[in-house]
């Protein structure tokens, strides 16, 4: 048993910018599979209404269009937070640049995911896998962006969309990349499961508030590892 | 031109023999700046330039292909579109309408590309296989690549009719058994256009023709190499039956009553919103009807792999390497399956694992409980 009187410090991890980017994030996403979902295979109304009286599929995909739009710009604003965010959002917890990015990603995938023994030693932003990872999801947010907006360009004048005209090309035509933008939706919706299921998982093992912090913006870290950990 | 052209007569005095009036052949003109999307004057450029120059040579090969092209062609709703540029006195080369045959007819193909080196026009029927050297394909002792690399040599431009010189069309289709090429993998360096479509419609191939002819260049291209006159707008954009579309009427089945009704062809596989093409504006058969019109979906036969691209009678994202009746959406639930599966053996490796860190945590919390006052 712990010894009594377990102090825990309060850190401020995720500040205001990057939350509403998550929770916007988190709703265009789920508002784009849902919609998407629905455009590649429509649900079947037998009705006698007047086609002029309904609007229903242009609906569903304007709202794909409009959560497309604030999907991409959140993106590129999360980008640009990367570059002028505090310590936790900066770029360098996704891309590894040093060989201990690499060993933390190890620590990481035996104590969490194989459940071998060893010493817990938890993260006060993302862990390294956990930031890896997010890079690859950007990685797919871009491809998601560039086949949508390659999708939408026949459908746009404007200038922002038309700039990617030449998407369709390079996937050798609509068909292909209406295929691949599909294909890609299923990326989401598992990296969806496991996110969300890993984030219990912390909250559950380390109870140090990995749930609630997406909405405070803080985590709680024992004493002893502040007091390590303050250079 | 050289002087022994001038003896050559003019396309308009080819017709004025042929017995087309002055009438017809502005009519004529007027159709073709019109499909070209050309200003009013274009009218007056086109009946200048036939009135003035002759005939360019065109030689027409013929590969991997159905003749479609041709046959489209050949019915193109003016009469003229025909007479004078397939007829056999335009074509100085073509295997399925020329009247001569044998070494005769690539003695006259051998001469025109001789006589005529950097001027004559090659139009490409078909694709070129190319595995084992060419074999499934040869003509008069020769293999189409071989064929091709000749003719294309001394041409001015290089015109590839349809989806099979274009794409490959079928025979590409996986696994492409004798490695049907398109056009333009093949031959580098020339001017070459595409005209896709399983056929083209025979007023776009006329409209391709005619421009050429009047400007000595190119129709300008978009970024695949397709007129953009013609191939700028997707089926799906002038498509009569948008409304429903947009309204979320779709005919479920090719006899229910949404069918009989009209309804949008989207659930039952129309790929209009991926084809760009002209066949809602143009139509087929003298603008007698289109696929979408006679109640069938668009299959997309002017897009690139349409074969390979998911089944024509679904709307199905198809998923490269899992097989035919894979889609997208079949793998997708079955990866899901898989990791809600793993997220599963996860949590009760969690609870056994970690048990103690959890009980921990538990113990705690429960120990603050008990000694705070109620
Ligand atoms: C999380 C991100 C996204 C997901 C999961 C998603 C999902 C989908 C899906 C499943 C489809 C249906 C494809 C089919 O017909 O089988 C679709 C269509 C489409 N998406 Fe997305 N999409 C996303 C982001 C975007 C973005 C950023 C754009 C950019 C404008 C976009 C534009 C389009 C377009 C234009 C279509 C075709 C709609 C039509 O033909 O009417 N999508 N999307
Ligand atoms: S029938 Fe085809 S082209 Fe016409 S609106 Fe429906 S999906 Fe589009």
């Amino acid at each position: 048993m712990k010894k009594k009187g377990h102090y825990l410090r309060r850190v401020f991890v995720w500040q205001l910018p990057v939350r509403v980017y998550h929770w916007l994030n988190a709703l265009v996403i789920v508002a784009l599979c849902a919609t998407g979902y629905l455009i590649g295979s429509p649900p079947a109304i037998m009705s006698n209404v007047e086609a002029s009286h309904r609007y229903l599929f242009g609906i569903i995909r304007f709202i794909h269009f409009v959560a497309a739009y604030i999907f991409f710009f959140n993106f590129i604003f999360r980008i640009y937070w990367g570059f002028v965010g505090n310590k936790y959002a900066d770029w360098k917890n996704f891309i590894p640049t040093n060989k201990k990015y690499f060993q933390q990603m190890w620590e990481v995938l035996k104590l969490d995911i194989f459940m071998m023994k060893g010493k817990e030693n938890p993260s006060i932003g993302h862990n390294a896998l956990a930031g890896f990872t997010y890079f690859l999801t950007f990685i797919a947010f871009l491809i998601q962006c560039i086949t949508g907006f390659g999708l939408y360009a026949s459908m746009t004048d404007w200038w922002f969309a038309d700039m990617f005209v030449w998407v369709s090309n390079v996937f050798g035509g609509d068909f292909a990349l209406r295929n691949w933008h599909h294909a890609a939706m299923w990326f989401f919706i598992l990296f969806a499961m496991v996110h969300v299921y890993l984030v219990f998982y912390h909250d559950y093992v380390e109870g140090r508030g990995e749930i609630s912090s997406m909405g405070g913006g803080w985590k709680f870290i024992e004493e002893e590892v502040f007091e390590e950990e303050k250079a | 031109m050289a002087a022994p052209e001038n003896k050559r007569p003019t396309y308009y005095e080819e017709l004025r023999q042929r017995g087309y009036s002055r009438r017809d052949f502005m009519k004529f003109c007027t159709m073709m700046a019109a499909y070209l999307g050309l200003e009013a004057t274009g009218t007056a450029q086109i009946a200048n330039t036939l009135l003035k120059t002759p005939r360019i040579p065109v030689i027409w090969l013929h590969f991997q292909e159905c003749t479609c092209c041709s046959e489209s062609f050949i019915r193109s709703s003016h009469p003229i579109v025909a007479d004078i540029l397939l007829d056999k006195l335009s074509l100085d080369y073509t295997e399925t309408l020329m009247a001569a045959s044998g070494h005769a007819a690539e003695a006259a193909k051998e001469k025109t590309m001789k006589d005529y080196y950097g001027e004559y026009v090659l139009c490409v029927e078909g694709s070129v296989p190319v595995d084992n050297d060419g074999v499934y394909c040869c003509i008069g002792g020769k293999s189409a690549i071989q064929v091709l690399e000749e003719a294309a040599a001394g041409a001015k431009a290089i015109i590839a009719w349809g989806s099979c010189a274009c794409n490959g069309c079928v025979q590409a289709a996986y696994p492409n058994p004798t490695g049907a090429t398109p056009i333009h993998k093949l031959v580098k360096g020339k001017p070459i256009i595409k005209v896709p479509g399983c056929p083209p419609i025979g007023e776009v191939m006329a409209g391709v023709l005619v421009h050429i002819i009047t400007f000595g260049r190119l129709p300008e291209l978009d970024k695949v190499g397709r007129p953009k006159a013609f191939y700028s707008k997707r089926v799906h954009d002038s498509c009569y039956r948008r409304p429903y579309y947009d309204a979320g009427l779709f005919v479920e089945s090719f006899d229910d009553e949404n069918a009989k009704k009209g309804y949008c062809l989207y659930k039952v596989g129309c790929k209009g919103p991926m084809t760009y093409n002209s066949c809602g504006i143009i139509k087929w058969n003298d603008g007698v009807s289109y696929p979408i019109q006679s109640g069938h979906g668009c299959i997309g036969c002017s897009e690139a792999n349409f074969w390979d691209n998911g089944p024509l009678y679904r709307q199905m994202a198809s998923f490269p390497g899992f097989g035919i009746e894979s889609n997208a959406d079949k793998v997708g639930m079955v990866a899901a399956g898989v990791t809600a599966a793993g997220i599963a053996v996860h949590a009760i490796a969690t609870n056994v694992r970690k048990k103690k860190l959890v009980d921990d945590l538990v113990a705690e919390g429960k120990e603050s409980e008990k000694e705070l006052k109620s």
